[in-house]
């Protein structure tokens, strides 16, 4: 089996989690920039931490033949402070033509605050103005739907955003549907305690249909499984799906939408 | 079947557990105790579509964006807002 990891914080992870993941069948792994566990005091902070995406950590996947692509972007959770977010957006273009950038991400919500909402539109402008693909976190729990509904108006509203060049990450059963309608990629993240679940993964595949939806672990520093994507399509074959269905999923639809973006490519055991 | 009965009969179980322990240890006024009974509800009216409808009930069903953020993590359970000027007691 091959697969695709699309979102994973490999820098919180171990070595043993890279073997793991290659060993399970894993062809490339996408890291998009995230929350620290603390707010970064600095845009320096920043800096230090997409060098870091973009040099240390392809590097520290490729003792492992896993290529290593990244996304950038400040995470709504810093997007409080308006002058820190803005100083930091400013540095990411010096970024965006290193050879494992995909994109900008996981820009999203988090409390769905004003604040937040200025710093996403920031981000999809940067985007936009510098063609790049789009990660979108949505919130957690309790603020999920709401921010989902906020993220996909700002979306929808934006002239220059395509919806096919962007994928909403961290779907639920009352949110999947709605990302699908109005043309967007849908993530589904696998997560033991909150999220979505192996088994109701695959129910949102047999309601929703198996197109422009893609499966991630996301792991990184909390409670996750950096092999939650494999043990899926345990679920799947458990269930009768083909092999054919398990790859079209795990495989070629991250790919399709990765490719959008020709830095994209796997397998080949070479180093992005 | 064959596969699912087991694991969730185990998570059922798991939320009867919840339940007694709540009330075992007087916290089951908690907004999100009755949150979660009142969504528990909705797996037994018959009806499909329980785990959207049950996500939907435990969701925030405002639409405006937050004027200022809390600075607190999500519980879990939408919190109706006290009403500002409300008399303390």
């Amino acid at each position: 089996m091959r697969y695709i990891e699309p979102h994973g914080h490999m820098v919180s992870r171990t070595t043993d989690d890279y073997q793991a993941m290659v060993t399970a069948g894993c062809v490339a792994v996408c890291e998009p920039a995230f929350w620290a566990g603390f707010d970064r005091g600095s845009v320096s902070g920043f800096r230090d931490y997409y060098r870091q995406l973009t040099e240390y950590e392809p590097a520290r996947a490729a003792k492992f033949l896993l290529p290593h692509f990244s996304w950038l972007c400040l995470n709504p959770k810093e997007s409080e402070d308006l002058a820190l977010a803005r100083d930091v957006l400013a540095i990411i273009p010096e970024f965006l033509s290193r050879p494992n950038v995909l994109g900008i991400g996981e820009i999203g919500l988090n409390r769905n605050t004003r604040n937040e909402m200025t710093v996403l539109e920031q981000h999809v402008d940067l985007a936009v103005k510098y063609d790049q693909l789009i990660l979108v976190h949505t919130p957690h729990l309790e603020d999920k739907l709401k921010g989902t509904n906020l993220i996909l108006d700002l979306l929808s509203s934006h002239r220059g955003v395509k919806p096919g060049r962007v994928i909403i990450d961290h779907v639920e059963e009352h949110t999947i549907q709605r990302v699908l309608d109005r043309g967007f990629w849908a993530g589904i993240t696998l997560y033991p305690d909150s999220k979505s679940s192996p088994p109701r993964a695959v129910d949102m595949l047999e309601i929703c249909g198996r197109e422009r939806i893609w499966m991630n672990s996301a792991c990184d520093w909390g409670v996750s499984d950096p092999l939650a994507v494999p043990k899926t399509a345990l679920e799947m074959r458990r269930r009768g799906h083909s092999a054919e269905f398990v790859d079209a999923v795990l495989y070629q639809n991250p790919h399709r939408f990765l490719s959008q973006c020709p830095k994209f490519s796997v397998g080949d055991g070479k180093t992005a | 079947m064959e596969h699912g009965f087991i694991p969730v009969r185990a998570k059922l179980i798991d939320v009867a557990a919840f339940f007694d322990r709540v009330e075992r240890h007087a916290v089951a006024d908690d907004f999100r105790c009755a949150a979660l009974r009142e969504a528990a509800a909705l797996l037994v009216d018959g009806r499909p579509e329980r785990a959207r409808r049950i996500l939907e009930k435990l969701s925030d069903p405002t639409t405006e964006p937050e004027a200022t953020s809390s600075g607190k993590a999500a519980l879990g359970a939408w919190q109706r807002p006290a009403r500002s000027g409300a008399k303390k007691k």
